[in-house]
Parts: C-alpha cells; structure tokens; sequence
C-alpha cells in the first residue's frame, strides 16, 4: 500500500513537472531572449489565446518545433494579460505545445513595441526570425498561409548565410 | 549621360512614390475623403460636415477583444468631442468573408446595442483602408479641417492602457484632438499598440 502511494506521487509529480508553466517576463527578459547569440536560429512568435488568427496558425509552430533540430529555437511570447497566464497555460497543455511559452506583461505597448522591431505595427499575429548572432532579424506581421511559416524561415537562412 | 541621370531620377522618384502609397498617409498628409455606407443605410462622407474643425477617423470593427475593450471609450471621444466640431467617424475594415462576425448586419446589431452616437461605416472594397494604412483595430487617425483638405495629425492609439480606462496615464487621442481645437502643434504625433490585424479579403 505505502508503495502504491509513493508510485501514485511519483507520477503525480512527473505529470506536472511535464506540464509546461508559462513564465510571465517583463521586456527586458524578452530582450534577451530574442537577442542571446546561443548558435540558434530564433523563431518568436507573438500571440494571445484571444486572437483568431494566432491560433489558426498554431500548429504550423507545432509542426515546425517537431522537426527542430539544435540549431533553432522557438519560442512563444503571449500578449494575453498577466492574470489571465493561468488560461495561458491550460491552452499549452492542451495543445501539448513543446516550445518555450511565455507571457510578455507589459501593457503600455508604446514604449516597447518599436524596441522589438522597428517596422511593426503591434498587430498580431507577428513572427520575428533572428540569425545565429542574435542580431540580423526579420519581421513577418500577420497570420501565415499554409506552409508560409516554413517558405518563410528558409528564406530568412538563405538571406543571412 | 544627361538622360541616364533623368532616367534614373524618375526611377528613384517613382519606386519612393510607390513605397508611400503602400505605406498609407503620413503625419502632415492629406487624407482623402470617402464615400461609405452608414449602419443606417446612408452613405457618409466627410465633406458632409460642412462645420466639423476635424474628424477622429478609427478603423474598428465587432469582434477584435482590443476594439470591444475600446468601444466605451470611442463613444466617449464622441460625446466628449462631437459638439466641439471633431466628431468621431468609425470605419469596420474587416473582410467579412475573412471574418464573419464583422458583416454589415452584425455592424447593425452592435451599433443597435451600443447605441453608437456616431456613424459606423463599412469599408467593403477596403480601399479607404488602404489610403490610409491602418493596419490593426483601433487604430486611430486625427484629422485638422483645412483649406487645402483634411490633414493627418495623429495616427496611433487611443490611450495607453487597453486593458482599464482607470490605468491610463496617457490619453494620446485626447491630447492630439485638444491641440487641434486649440490651434497648438500635436506634440506625440505617433504611437503604436497591440491589436488585431485587419482581415483583408483573399486576393
């Protein structure tokens, strides 16, 4: 009995460990996410569980992170508001989303949207590609077509290789 | 060589042209009237408004969370600043294939049930749109009557917290319009914020 009992914890604990918690971060920690020259290639891709588009789009990331290799990164950045990062979460977990979410609360859109690229216009969603070097980086605003995430991507490696 | 030069300067001359347009009207810019079906079935100009000192354009529509947080504030704007001369003018820019929710009958229902004080217009070719470059809902622009037409003042938010009215600690709409009417130079004239993209229609 006190066996089954450890087990029934231990998988307790597994099961949420594997669940992903959503990490609410503040710009400068998205700064540095973006621009860390860690030999990736990054995608990040701005969103909200609020946003039609965001979500019809999803899986093309999903199906992108799959057959990531070493070399690139996804990442997630949700534009829901802080209190809501508990909905956040629920949606990763039933998505099963792999890649690294977080939830960027910072509601005075002004002062930081021009920092994160200069030709975007806040709508989403938006997919940023940053190179290698964490510097060369380039904007998609709006959802992506079918495929479009991939075409996309190889264009942005092309361009900076 | 002279026409090469000549050549080239056209070039350069169009291909910037060009960009412009692609880009919509900028601070200082005309901005060109239209010809827009109303939710009560008229058609709105605003040449119409033959007393009006400027217009508060915002593209808008029924269902992006951003618009339906800002809907009492844009009927605000209007009651604050209609009897002023600088009406609110609310344009849906959204393809109604692409998202069905913002049809024309659904701009009804909602301006029915808001009881909009201001007109609610349907872009349908989203032309208008396109003149002017907005690119997500709200996005507001703040037009000055003139003689030479109606120049863009402002083009950006409505203020800096769209998440509670009580959080704002800039009103950027507000301050433009009050510098208008108080003949006074638009100090923040541009400002970005987080919003739905415009569903435009398949091409």
């Amino acid at each position: 009995m006190k066996k089954n009992v450890t087990l029934l914890l231990l998988f307790l604990t597994i099961g949420i460990c594997s669940a992903q918690q959503v990490e609410v971060i503040k710009y400068d920690q998205l700064k540095s996410l973006m621009h860390a020259p860690n030999g990736k290639v990054k995608v990040i891709n701005f969103w909200a569980t609020w946003c039609a588009p965001c979500i019809k789009e999803m899986p093309q990331f999903v199906a992108l992170q799959e057959k990531a290799g070493a070399e690139l990164e996804i990442i997630l950045i949700s534009l829901d508001f802080a209190e809501k990062v508990d909905k956040v979460s629920h949606f990763v977990e039933r998505k099963g989303l792999k890649s690294k979410v977080y939830l960027l609360d910072e509601t005075d859109y002004n002062t930081w949207i021009d920092k994160v690229d200069k030709n975007w216009s806040g709508a989403i969603p938006a997919t940023i590609f940053v190179g290698k070097s964490g510097k060369n980086q380039l904007l998609h605003e709006g959802e992506f077509e079918e495929n479009g995430l991939n075409v996309a991507l190889n264009n942005f490696i092309k361009t900076i290789n | 060589m002279k026409n090469k030069v000549l050549l080239l300067s056209i070039l350069i001359m169009t291909s910037l042209s060009f960009s412009f347009t692609g880009d919509g009207v900028g601070i200082g810019d005309e901005a060109a009237d239209f010809s827009l079906k109303n939710v009560d079935g008229k058609t709105v100009s605003l040449k119409d408004y033959k007393k009006a000192k400027g217009f508060i354009v915002v593209f808008t529509c029924n269902t992006c969370p951003f618009s339906v947080m800002y809907e009492q504030r844009i009927i605000d704007l209007h009651n604050k600043y209609a009897s002023k001369g600088m009406p609110v003018i609310a344009i849906n820019p959204n393809d109604k294939i692409k998202s069905p929710g913002d049809s024309f009958d659904k701009m009804v229902d909602l301006a029915k049930e808001k009881n909009y004080p201001f007109p609610y217009l349907y872009d349908e070719t989203q032309t208008t749109t396109k003149a002017y470059g907005a690119t997500n809902t709200p996005h507001v622009y703040v037009l000055k009557k003139t003689k030479k037409g109606n120049v863009v003042q402002y083009i950006g938010a409505i203020d800096n917290n769209a998440k509670s009215s009580e959080g704002v600690s800039k009103r950027y709409v507000e301050d433009a319009v009050d510098a208008v009417l108080n003949g006074d130079k638009v100090k923040e004239t541009k400002t970005k914020a987080i919003g739905c993209t415009i569903k435009w229609a398949a091409s």
